[in-house]
């Protein structure tokens, strides 16, 4: 919580200046040396650093590649060749900024879930989770756009493919989805004009997204962190210090991440990436199966399991923006899934479904794999409109413990837990935020 | 190597598990017929794996005495068969090799505003035999020979395998270090040439090969049975159609991933400080978590 009182002393004269002027020491003393953390984190909570460490190694290997990235139809391909072959330690570079990207969404697909399975969308940290949704948006936004720069086979057809699904507004209003599309190419296909303006816009969207985390950040530290049950910290003992009890566990984290990160950059630094994008884009040949990164596997097979193209646009957008709603949208009186016996089950068929629809959006859209993945789209939007109100109505969650101290040293639970008898638990009906 | 020989117990228990796993799922080629792609034993494969350098010295002969007939490899420069990590030539060997090479340079204009072919030099790229596409297809039969200098990143070897298995087939190519799909396919494809099936509608023109998607290639046996070209005493290999295949698929493959020696090197050395900084720092948090209870 932001509200506690600052400790920062001013040790210095030149400090004491700064602090009555512009106190910036203070606020990173009070905000993230003397911050009070949930002692009860686990290392799921380490992911927001994880991330932060991603933005930043993004951001400095991207500024380096564009010293020497040519962005035209003519010289892209062969500028990343160069950058690989002739340019110091390039191949190295090359290698951490097209990983770093699946890196950057591995994480951040951890902490979503985190924060689905913990509740950490709900009252008071709405604004915090909304962010959250926008952060994600960017980050789409600016992973498709970077990986048209390569210029690759699989680089021009994932543009063709993507920038088109406007067109489909052309069913509304005749017209308005190809002039859509006419603007955004710069032309009449997919060309260099495209190109050329989707780097700037690779270069803009970064910064946009370190703007949305530092709104992140903060809004984090006004609600303070949520934790695995759930509760409010209510007494200085449910807390520690940041530093340096955090702090520690994040830093054991981030190295880990850190070498599953080095693993495929250093060993693997095709893996996750696709063979046609090393062949040259050629606007006269169509790839055989044009499937986008990973990351966006589910989102394209939500797109392909409906069967009309403005239907599959609008369903593959609105399965993003309804993660904005679920605050509203979960009616359990409690947080943390941990308390929640038939929510629980509901989780992880979600977690399932998500996976599923990832297997399914790299396969051809065709028998067998069209047929589930209607099915597994079909309960993406119900876990979110039908289970997580009803569920969160209907059912009695187990008993809590009464304090995150109490979570911590095993204290029986207290009174706010459920009772045997049938009826209401106790407190059910107190306001979220307390529980 | 060592780091290769480390690995390597985890390496064939893991590929035990995937030879398992995999019976009963082949993979199959576009063409519809079932091609399965062998993982072959490539000294710079996995996690540790380095180029042999006389096998990279054998396909550049391969590369030169065969393919360069139609091949461009443009992105590699003569001065790259000097460098570390590669086929490590003699410098005045490439230097006579370049002046010697049969596709020349077009340069200029010079003072008279002319162009003019000149002999390459170690800083010039290696030059196939067409001045460009157009020209190459109409020599081709209409085909065009591509540029081989990212060819074996360029293809992949697909496991079209039953979902259930996937992610432990997956996995077992991440620990491993499985990034060889290219040259497996490479190899493959260079000796894959066999009699077409009864009933299979070859088009004229085109060759019958069992790898390559649909199995009509333009691109006739490019290394006959017994081998193309003669190695040297001193090669290390005896020249066949497979060993041919192998020493050029090698050869390419550094061509497209000429950095693999060093960034597997810095790969350990990355590991080894990343691993020995986590548990430091995993210690300093227990330390500092024993002062509470938790």
């Amino acid at each position: 919580m932001s509200n506690h009182a600052s400790t920062y002393e001013p040790k210095s004269a030149t400090a004491k200046w700064w602090d009555e002027r512009l106190p910036v020491p203070r606020m990173m003393h009070d905000q993230f040396v003397d911050f009070p953390t949930p002692r009860n984190l686990n290392y799921l909570w380490t992911f927001g650093g994880i991330l932060t460490f991603c933005l930043v190694a993004q951001l400095v290997t991207g500024i380096v590649l564009a010293m020497h990235y040519v962005p035209t139809a003519d010289d892209a391909f062969n500028s990343v060749d160069h950058i690989r072959r002739d340019v110091n330690y390039g191949w190295l570079l090359q290698a951490m900024h097209a990983t770093g990207s699946s890196m950057f969404f591995l994480a951040v697909y951890v902490h979503i879930f985190r924060g689905l399975y913990y509740g950490s969308y709900r009252a008071p940290r709405e604004i915090l989770w909304i962010l959250g949704v926008f952060i994600l948006l960017a980050m789409m936004a600016t992973a498709f756009l970077g990986y048209s720069l390569p210029w690759g086979q699989m680089s021009f057809w994932a543009v063709t493919v993507i920038t088109n699904l406007f067109s489909s507004l052309d069913s509304v209003i005749p017209g308005l989805g190809t002039g859509i599309v006419e603007w955004l190419w710069g032309g009449y296909a997919v060309s260099g004009a495209t190109l050329n303006r989707f780097f700037s816009l690779h270069y803009l969207l970064p910064f946009v997204i370190f703007g949305l985390v530092i709104l992140h950040i903060w809004a984090l530290h006004v609600a303070g962190q949520n934790n695995p049950t759930g509760l409010n910290i209510k007494t200085k003992s449910d807390s520690l210090p940041m530093y340096p009890y955090a702090v520690a566990k994040d830093a054991v984290a981030l190295f880990a991440f850190v070498i599953v990160f080095a693993w495929f950059v250093l060993f693997l630094p095709d893996y996750l990436g696709h063979a046609d994008n090393f062949i040259e884009a050629n606007p006269l040949v169509t790839p055989p199966h044009i499937v986008p990164e990973w990351y966006f596997l589910p989102f394209y097979a939500i797109l392909r399991a409906i069967p009309d193209k403005l239907g599959g646009v609008i369903a593959m957008f609105a399965s993003i923006a309804i993660l904005a709603f679920i605050p509203w949208l979960d009616r359990s009186p409690v947080r943390s899934t941990k308390y929640r016996p038939i929510y629980k089950w509901f989780f992880w068929l979600f977690l399932f479904a998500c996976l599923a629809l990832g297997y399914l959006g790299s396969k051809p859209a065709e028998g067998v794999y069209v047929f589930w993945a209607r099915i597994f789209t079909a309960y993406y939007f119900a876990h979110f409109l039908l289970v997580m109100p009803i569920v969160g109505s209907i059912e009695t969650p187990t008993k809590l413990p009464g304090s995150i101290t109490d979570a911590v040293l095993g204290k029986s639970p207290g009174k706010s837990g459920a009772t045997g008898g049938g009826g209401v638990p106790a407190g059910a009906t107190a306001a979220p935020e307390d529980r | 190597m060592t780091a290769y020989r480390t690995v390597a117990p985890l390496r064939s228990v893991l590929a035990v598990l995937g030879a398992l796993i995999c019976t009963g799922a082949p993979a199959m080629a576009a063409g519809g017929e079932a091609a399965h792609f062998e993982r072959h034993e490539w000294s710079f494969a996995g996690v540790g794996g380095q180029y042999d350098r006389n096998q990279l010295r054998r396909g550049f002969q391969v590369y030169k005495e065969v393919c360069a007939s139609c091949h461009a490899l443009e992105r590699v420069k003569f001065r790259n068969l000097v460098q570390k990590g590669g086929p490590e030539f003699d410098e005045e060997a490439v230097k006579a090799l370049a002046a010697e090479w049969p596709n020349k340079i077009t340069d200029g204009p010079n003072d008279e505003g002319a162009m003019f072919e000149r002999e390459p030099k170690l800083s010039d790229k290696i030059k196939g035999p067409y001045k460009n596409e157009q020209e190459a297809r109409s020599i081709q039969n209409g085909a065009y020979p591509p540029d081989l200098s990212l060819i074996t990143r360029a293809r992949s070897v697909h496991n079209e395998a039953s979902w259930y298995i996937h992610v432990p087939m997956m996995l077992r190519d991440v620990l491993t270090g499985y990034a060889e799909g290219g040259s497996d396919y490479l190899y493959a494809l260079l000796t894959g040439y066999k009699e077409a099936p009864q009933g299979f509608n070859l088009a004229e023109g085109m060759n019958y090969n069992a790898y390559f998607p649909g199995n009509q290639i333009a691109m006739a046996q490019p290394i006959p049975e017994g081998g193309a070209v003669e190695y040297q005493e001193n090669a290390g290999a005896k020249s066949s159609l497979e060993q041919n295949a192998k020493d050029v698929t090698a050869f390419l493959a550094w061509a497209a991933d000429p950095s693999l020696n060093e960034r597997k090197q810095l790969g350990w050395t990355v590991m080894l400080y990343l691993i020995i900084t986590t548990l430091l720092l995993y210690f300093a948090k227990k330390r500092i978590w024993s002062r509470v209870k938790h």
